[in-house]
């Protein structure tokens, strides 16, 4: 486990297989690539992202209007709403529900909801056999491992590694590793727990405030396997996934995919409002932070955030240290702002594992501003004293010569002739955090100013 | 309180200064043709397949071709003949041998081939997922631009329940490989009436 090692430290374990970097580098560059040849196909794209980001803000500044709304019209739809204040409450509900319905079999489609409420360890330790049906999620299941991504669970894992583990659990051939194969393993294993399901959890990906029903997006199609099957259906919520109107789903469902693969759309998008005659659907609203994170005039935004993983996807510090190195349910640069809101000192490196760069805040599809996120978390976190202690006295220094002309002319001199005397050895010494992964530009002659002093003319 | 009343209180006291919800966004349409060619090319990109057909009854001899007949058959098309008789379904297990579903589809968006299929459209909900085969005949004059355009016109609480479907059932969570057939259909077909 990585919890409690700082970000670099984590991303250092990643980093010893160069390949595996380079690789990961390259798989996740590649689905950058493909969102913005279908974002580029949209002329109204940034008109969709801006009409998104304002409809989410709507919702924020009326969060509390439009669940009461939501509430009353699922109640009506003979939905069975249930509120949780943290993750033990949710949790207590499922298990709850599991009970009163004498539930054996249990399947589940992604959430990364339950996942931020330990819902699978909780369930297991009461004796329940949790089956994760998403094809990426059951890979990590089998492995006892967290999801690396929020939409790609097993990104972090070679055919051969998953040909192995399948290997482990299914009794495929051994060494084989032909996707095809694997997947129709994994085909015959779940058809057969879909169908002893007596249970279905699933996460929500949209809520809708007038007509009190919810969406869920697969590709899979493995939550509708799940849902149609079992007797009873729970669904996990954040709070903040609401909408208000049934035809905002058309701006959301238009950037979520393209912005998360490439692709146009999921190729199921469920709408669920009634339970089918003689079976159950119980809808659970989550809070778990997110009324307080809502207080914070500088972060409130994050909670605009659909979970299409672009950010994560673009970021040139996920691709080269992967998800684990986060220590979070959600990694990368959005996960960098919502989780120091849910512990601040657990997760005190995370927004400082960014170059700033403000790519994630270009593909945004709701327009959060992360990368000024991650700056003002570092401030906070600075004044409250969990940066790290080196970092601490190093940027106090830079302040004290950035801040005065003459200490900076004086000091740029001194490095430029230092520098030039300084052997490897000591720039690249252990003790520099800074020489690990980086090569030092050849030293100029003369600074900016000097050359501009004497060419003036 | 209540936990519904403590979040509810909380967001009260937290929340931003109230803004307005922006108008409905909406777009041009475009030539049929155009609609067409938009859709063959999302749908094909799903991992589906379209037929441009004239008139139904050219269906039966495409899926003779395509299908085993030994094997089960549901259909929701009145025009076309199944081997199984889905009225007699009472629990959506018994579904499992299906081999090929043909349904009808509603309306659908050219921009990413994806149709609108309400629960009176399936029969049972499990339907288009445990079916190894799913095929869907549409109109093309039910071809609209985009998702706005297709919301427009749908009600989506008509129906406890109802799903856009775009392609078969798919994943790529091995190496980012493409494979069709994840837990449901290994195909769809989708036969656009033309006429």
């Amino acid at each position: 486990m990585v919890e409690n090692k700082t970000h670099a430290a984590a991303a250092e374990e990643f980093l010893k297989d160069e390949a595996r970097t380079h690789w990961h580098d390259d798989t996740l560059w590649h689905v950058r690539t493909k969102r913005d040849t279908a974002a580029q196909k949209l002329p109204e794209w940034e008109e969709l992202r801006e009409n998104a980001s304002q409809i989410k803000d709507y919702v924020l500044s009326n969060l509390d209007e439009l669940l009461v709304q939501f509430e009353k019209n699922a109640v009506a739809n003979g939905v069975e709403v249930l509120w949780a204040k943290d993750a033990q409450e949710h949790n207590d509900h499922v298990y709850r529900i599991l009970q009163e319905n004498d539930v054996k079999n249990l399947v589940k489609s992604k959430s990364i909801l339950t996942e931020e409420c330990g819902l699978n360890h909780f369930l297991e330790d009461k004796g329940y056999d949790v089956v994760d049906t998403d094809l990426g999620e059951r890979i990590i299941q089998f492995n006892d491992q967290v999801p690396s991504h929020i939409v790609m669970p097993a990104i972090h894992l070679k055919k051969k590694e998953i040909g192995d583990i399948f290997h482990k659990h299914l009794g495929t051939d051994a060494g084989a590793d032909d996707p095809q194969y694997l997947t129709e393993a994994a085909r015959i294993h779940l058809r057969e727990k879909f169908i002893k399901a007596n249970a279905a959890i699933t996460g929500v990906n949209f809520g809708i405030a007038e007509t009190g029903g919810f969406v869920v997006c697969t590709n899979e199609g493995n939550a509708d396997m799940g849902t149609h099957l079992a007797d009873v259906h729970i669904a996990c919520m954040g709070i903040e996934k609401l909408i208000p109107r049934a035809a905002d789903l058309g701006v959301f469902l238009r950037l979520l995919a393209r912005s998360a693969t490439g692709q146009s759309i999921t190729n199921y998008t469920s709408h669920f409002h009634r339970p089918s005659s003689g079976k159950k659907l119980y809808l659970i609203l989550v809070d778990n932070g997110r009324t307080e994170q809502l207080g914070r005039e500088d972060f409130r935004n994050s909670l605009k955030c659909i979970r299409c993983g672009a950010c994560m996807n673009t970021c040139p510090i996920y691709r080269r240290s992967s998800g684990f190195s986060y220590g979070s349910t959600v990694p990368g640069p959005i996960g960098s702002i919502l989780s120091p809101g849910m512990d601040l000192k657990k997760h005190s490196t995370l927004p400082f594992a960014s170059t700033l760069c403000g790519s994630c805040t270009d593909v945004c599809p709701v327009k959060i501003n992360i990368h000024e996120q991650l700056y003002k978390w570092r401030q906070v976190i600075t004044k409250e004293g969990d940066a790290q202690p080196a970092k601490k006295w190093s940027m106090k220094l830079a302040g004290k010569i950035l801040g005065s002309p003459a200490w900076y002319n004086f000091m740029g001199k001194s490095a430029r002739i230092a520098l030039k005397f300084t052997p490897d050895s000591l720039v690249y010494a252990k003790i520099n955090a800074w020489g690990k992964q980086r090569n030092l530009p050849e030293v100029p002659k003369e600074s900016f100013k000097e050359w501009y002093n004497k060419n003036r003319k | 309180m209540s936990s519904k009343e403590q979040i509810l209180a909380a967001i009260k006291k937290n929340k931003p200064k109230a803004t307005v919800l922006p108008a409905l966004l909406s777009y041009h349409t475009e030539e049929i043709d155009r609609l067409i060619a938009q859709f063959q090319q999302a749908s094909m990109l799903n991992g589906g397949k379209t037929i441009l057909i004239k008139r139904i009854e050219e269906i039966p001899s495409y899926l003779q071709v395509h299908f085993d007949k030994n094997l089960q058959v549901v259909s929701l098309v009145p025009e076309l003949h199944g081997s199984l008789d889905i009225t007699t379904v009472q629990d959506p297990h018994d579904l499992e041998a299906v081999e090929l579903a043909i349904l009808k589809g509603t309306w659908a968006a050219a921009e990413n081939a994806a149709i609108w299929m309400p629960e009176e459209n399936l029969s049972h909900r499990a339907l288009p997922f445990i079916a190894q085969h799913l095929a869907v005949v549409i109109e093309s004059r039910h071809l609209l631009r985009d998702m706005h355009a297709v919301y427009e016109k749908i009600k989506i609480d008509e129906s406890g329940y109802g799903v856009f479907i775009a392609g078969p059932s798919k994943t790529a969570d091995i190496e980012q490989s493409l494979v069709i057939g994840a837990h449901g259909p290994r195909s769809m077909t989708v036969f656009l009436l033309t006429a």
